[in-house]
């Protein structure tokens, strides 16, 4: 560590301090903001230092994960006090805790008797887990209080040396284990520098934040909060604290069915350091993934699951009224039901717009999209066009037919028509003679059947001939 | 059907025959397809008709002329599966004449060989075809790359889409396609890519959304018509932003204002052809912006809009290459006009018709600066003198085109001053002017004259007409309406003087007789000819005329009280090509009617106050014209005819106009012009 940095660290340990001491839970923004000018102007050249260490830094996430997945070791957090009440308090509440956590292994001894089976392990192995964030939960809470007490970072850098190493770290984990003590610190600030700037987090600088990665088969999972005793699942972390009132009284105090504190709530409380957190998804390329070039972070573990489903799983939820339109997430599928039918303006992908000018704005948009027109209409188009047609013609002749007059089938029709003729006899208009330069030889059309009126007179060659002229 | 093999035996005998005599010498089996092709355009370039008998020489010219037609104009719709079968390399199918065309009829034409080879159909006049139809024909024709579906009232946003599946059209007319919205549009947007025009002239479904979409997706635009469309402002960005637009037709466009226009950053640098007539709420403010930065601007039109003023000229003068103005119906101020005459450098065409406040002090200093100007309309620009034309005549000496109609003030002495200086004109416009034939006289030494308007000019006589008999022989158009001082010497040396005459109107010339009429037969391109109320003429002249002109596709005979049924025989046996005839108050009957059945070619016909005509011989004669698109009928048979005779000929595509107008006797020219003169105050 070099002394710039450990300058740096003291400053920003003392200043933390009082803070806290200070204004205990709340956070006041406006001596939060005096400290971040403070930590400004002193030492500008640790902000970098610092973006690059929380870059490296690994373990906590691991720990984190399992905060957020069993949101209950949240619960243990308590926030430090500065009189020597609230310490004695602590203390003696983290020797419960410790007592809980040898409980639990001794469960997993006795359990270790029995024949294993597969759900078995999958428990032990989680409770493993739980075991070991919160024993690092454990010793975070043992260094913030001890950080309360004790004026400088150089003390507190000693305990790193007595951090117990998590049972589940990889090597690289372990390798940057000597940091976490200093890293705690600086999480510290960066929680101020968060707050501070709080409504601009989508627009993070890489690093700023820790990025935290659900494996598919833990967003996928249908339950997230699993019972420690008989491994049965929930989805809300209100009905796991229901059901766990039947294993005991020991989980009926008002304590124990309290909601937990959320992790702000939490961080702006306590001492601890508590990092912005931000998620990535284990679908190797997609933009949401972070070894992607313009990564861009999920939010919160909603998103994740919401993101991992909507872009990576089929749709297997189908809308009962259109048949058309496909969903992964059921919250999706009864967005749509509710307007199902009202959205009028179609695209040839499917997508319905309730506005005319959004639908135009998407196909300007995508290539190749178009405008869907209702089937309904071309349908009843070829439907008008053929109903046109043999009313038109008199009784559903042929176009040829049509001019051909002799040929005329329909009885009716012809009847009507011929009627009009009755006092005209047609012999009068036979003009008679053929006119021997037009030669009607190997030429002919349905203008023919008209030689009972132009007996051999009607020139069908250049009818035919001129009919073709450009 | 008997008729039909009598008909066919004799034909291949003489087509064996011919074959025979082919094979045993023929010297056209020399040359390749290429010269007698060549030979071929020469053929039908002078007479269309000439490649007819050419078919008709012998059976390998027969079938050289069928590889050779490339355009197709059928007359009925009934021919179509003869001819394309016929013709297999037909590229442009004009069925402007078939008005129906149903969705088998494009169904057949997409089956063909010619399919292929199609690049261009013409629907603009037919009905009765629908979504499907048009489907089966971009579908089969994949080269097709021109379209005219104007006037396609019954088509919706279906057709539409189907047409939006030829993905290689170019050109597409879509003018009154009324149910057509911007759904439709968005589809042809997305479908056809390569689109350079189209046209959305009175389709009045169609919005902003789907003229910005055509903006945005199709980038090859060249020339855009959205004439009286419901558009604003909104889409003008997008239109602007076209690289290539080159014409754009904004007529009628109310939703355009000049607030819209001066948002604009820019206008659109390609732009060559703009069109902005009747937009009313566009003054220069809003015409400036859009014209400015389009420097290669060369025709604009701004008929019917916002007064020209000063102001409005101004904003003209950054457009260096300027040639066409178009201000008609424009309330003109004289500064106005000066400034265009300064600021413009060299105008062409220039029209000023029906313009209000066009004096002779704001059009000579405009003409006097344009010394290139081709074109000049100034009908009815009642206010100018002698000054103006004084000055137009010595500078504008190159003037090809004059149209002066109802420019009364000017004096008969100005016209001699036309033909004395203007000698290269080639068409002139005099319809209702004080020239004499002193001016006539003159005007004979124009003799490229093509096309000569004398209608209502009651000053001249014979003898001013044979002087333009004599020296004006490559005349093609000439109008005689109402000029009574016309008698048959005058007629008789045009007939001899202008052997390429195509149309003649000589209605109400009273004086008129069968002399003139078989004079006129020695003019075999005679195309159009008219002569209502000469009640001199007999049948005799028609007939003379329908021998002598073959070529004859109208004609007017109202008010011929003399010419009856025995004018009608000779027409209806040597007229095979007329399209058109006015029989109104003739004494011809039921007999003449219908022996007008057998012009296959016969589109429309008008008979109104025939007294010799009964329903039932109206019915006939209806029924056996059956290439019938447009009859004009007395209302007084609407009554005696069956409703379905009427359905039966809808249905083939004829459409009824029914006038009840009273018998009119008619009026003496000077009276006539004094009724005129009455309206026109």
């Amino acid at each position: 560590m070099d002394p710039e940095d450990e300058i740096c660290g003291e400053t920003w340990g003392t200043k933390s301090s009082l803070s806290n001491s200070l204004q205990e839970k709340s956070a006041d923004f406006g001596s939060q903001q005096q400290l971040q000018k403070k930590w400004d102007n002193n030492n500008s050249s640790c902000i970098m230092d610092y973006g690059f260490r929380i870059g490296q830094q690994q373990p906590p996430f691991r720990e984190q994960i399992n905060n957020s997945i069993q949101g209950k070791n949240s619960n243990d957090n308590k926030p430090p006090e500065w009189d020597p009440s609230a310490m004695l308090n602590n203390l003696s509440f983290l020797e419960q805790k410790i007592h809980q956590l040898n409980d639990m292994v001794h469960l997993i001894i006795t359990r270790k008797g029995r024949v294993p089976s597969k759900p078995d392990e999958l428990l032990t192995q989680q409770q493993q887990q739980l075991i070991t964030a919160d024993l690092t939960s454990i010793i975070v809470q043992l260094i913030s209080t001890a950080g309360t007490l004790l004026p400088s970072v150089k003390t507190i850098g000693q305990f790193s040396q007595f951090t117990p190493k998590p049972a589940a770290v990889s090597p690289e984990q372990q390798h940057q284990q000597p940091n976490n003590s200093m890293d705690v610190d600086h999480n510290y600030t960066t929680e101020e520098h968060e707050e501070h700037e709080d409504g601009e987090a989508e627009h993070l600088p890489p690093g700023s934040y820790e990025i935290l990665q659900l494996e598919k088969e833990e967003i996928l999972a249908p339950h997230t909060h699993f019972c420690t005793i008989c491994g049965k699942g929930f989805k809300r972390d209100a009905n796991l604290r229901m059901h766990m009132r039947g294993h005991g009284d020991e989980y009926k105090t008002p304590a124990a069915l309290a909601k937990p504190p959320t992790i702000k709530e939490v961080s702006s409380a306590a001492a601890e350091p508590v990092m912005i957190k931000r998620y990535s998804c284990p679908f190797s390329g997609c933009k949401r993934n972070k070894d992607h070039k313009k990564f861009q972070p999920l939010k919160t573990i909603l998103c994740v699951k919401n993101h991992y489903k909507r872009t990576h799983c089929d749709k297997s939820y189908v809308c009962s009224r259109c048949n058309t339109k496909k969903f992964s997430v059921m919250a999706d599928l009864k967005t749509h039901e509710k307007h199902c039918g009202r959205d009028k303006w179609l695209c040839s992908c499917g997508t319905t717009f309730s506005r005319k000018d959004k639908l135009f704005g998407h196909i300007a948009l995508f290539q190749g999209h178009t405008p869907a027109i209702p089937p309904d209409e071309t349908k009843t188009v070829v439907a008008l066009a053929h109903t046109d047609d043999p009313a038109a013609d008199g009784g559903g002749l042929g176009d040829q037919a049509l001019m051909d007059f002799k040929s005329v089938d329909d009885p009716v029709g012809a009847a009507a028509v011929a009627s009009c003729f009755s006092p005209l006899n047609f012999d009068s208009c036979n003009f008679g003679g053929g006119f021997p330069d037009f030669n009607r030889q190997g030429f002919d059309d349905s203008e023919a059947s008209f030689s009972f009126l132009l007996s051999g007179g009607s020139c069908n060659y250049s009818n035919q001939n001129t009919g073709g002229e450009s | 059907m008997k008729r039909h093999r009598n008909a066919t035996a004799p034909g291949t005998d003489t087509a064996t025959q011919n074959t025979s005599a082919a094979a045993a010498y023929n010297l056209f089996d020399l040359l390749s397809d290429e010269i007698v092709f060549a030979i071929l355009d020469f053929l039908a370039a002078s007479n269309p008709l000439d490649t007819k008998s050419f078919s008709l020489v012998c059976r390998s010219f027969y079938l050289v002329e069928s590889r050779h037609r490339r355009v197709l104009r059928p007359l009925r719709h009934d021919h179509l599966p003869r001819i394309l079968s016929r013709y297999p390399n037909v590229a442009r199918l004009d069925l402007s004449l078939c008005p129906r065309i149903t969705d088998a009829s494009l169904a057949l034409v997409s089956r063909t060989s010619s399919a292929d080879s199609l690049r261009s159909i013409d629907l603009s006049r037919s009905r009765f075809f629908s979504y499907s139809g048009l489907l089966s024909l971009v579908l089969n024709c994949r080269n097709l790359v021109e379209i005219d579906l104007s006037n396609a009232t019954q088509l919706r946003d279906a057709a539409a889409s189907a047409v939006a599946e030829a993905k290689n059209l170019e050109k597409l007319w879509l003018g009154r396609c009324k149910l057509i919205t911007d759904m439709g549009v968005g589809c042809i947007a997305v479908g056809c890519k390569k689109l350079k025009l189209i046209s959305f002239k009175w389709c009045l479904g169609v919005t902003d959304l789907g003229v910005e979409l055509i903006a945005v997706k199709c980038k090859e635009l060249r020339s855009l018509d959205l004439s009286y469309l419901p558009v604003t402002n909104e889409c003008l960005p997008a239109i602007l932003k076209l690289q290539y637009l080159e014409d754009l037709v904004l007529e009628g466009c109310f939703g355009i204002d000049d607030d819209g226009l001066a948002a604009l950053q820019h206008g659109c640098k390609s732009l060559k052809m703009l069109d902005m007539s009747s937009c009313q709420n566009i003054t220069h403010v809003g015409l400036s912006s859009l014209i400015s930065g389009a420097g290669r601007l060369q025709q604009l039109t701004l008929a019917y809009g916002s007064s020209v003023t000063l102001a409005l000229a101004n904003s003209l003068k950054m457009l260096p290459s300027l040639q066409s103005i178009k201000l008609d119906g424009c309330f003109v101020t004289s500064s106005g006009l000066k400034a265009i005459g300064s600021l413009c450098i060299s105008l062409k065409e220039l029209s000023l018709s029906k313009c209000v406040g066009v004096t002779d002090d704001g059009l000579s200093s405009l003409v006097i600066k344009q010394r290139d100007l081709k074109k000049l309309d100034i009908t009815c620009c009642r206010k100018i003198t002698d000054v103006s034309i004084a000055h137009i005549t010595s500078t504008c000496t190159n003037l090809a085109s004059l149209r002066m109609e109802s420019c009364t003030l000017v004096p008969r002495e100005a016209f001699v001053l036309v033909g004395q200086r203007c000698h290269l004109l080639e068409e002139l416009d005099l319809t209702d002017n004080e020239i004499d034939d002193e001016g006539l006289k003159s005007i004979s030494r124009c003799a490229k004259l093509s096309s000569l308007k004398l209608g209502i000019c009651l000053n001249i006589s014979d003898d001013g007409l044979s002087h333009i008999g004599a020296y004006c022989s490559k005349l093609t158009e000439l109008d005689l309406y109402r000029s009574a001082g016309i008698t048959d010497p005058g007629i008789l040396a045009i007939a001899s003087g202008c052997p390429d005459i195509e149309m003649i109107n000589m209605s109400y010339c009273q004086d008129i007789t069968d002399s003139s009429l078989i004079s006129l037969s020695k003019c075999s391109k005679l195309k159009t000819f008219e002569s209502r109320g000469c009640p001199l003429i007999t049948s005799l002249g028609l007939a003379a005329i329908a021998v002598g002109c073959r070529q004859l596709n109208k004609l007017d005979i109202k008010k011929c009280h003399n010419i009856s049924d025995a004018g009608m025989l000779p027409l209806s046996h040597f007229s095979q090509n007329l399209r058109q005839i006015t029989l109104s108050y003739t004494s011809v009957t039921d007999v003449g009617l219908l022996s007008l059945a057998s012009i296959s070619c016969l589109q429309s016909i008008t008979v109104l106050h025939l007294k010799g005509l009964t329903a039932s011989g109206l019915a006939a004669a209806l029924l056996a014209c059956g290439g019938l698109i447009k009859v004009k009928l007395h209302a007084s048979f609407k009554p005696l005819l069956p409703q379905l005779l009427f359905e039966h000929l809808e249905a083939r595509g004829c459409v009824f106009e029914w006038r009840d107008k009273e018998f009119q006797a008619e009026l003496d020219p000077q009276c006539w012009k004094l009724q005129l003169e009455d309206v026109a105050q």
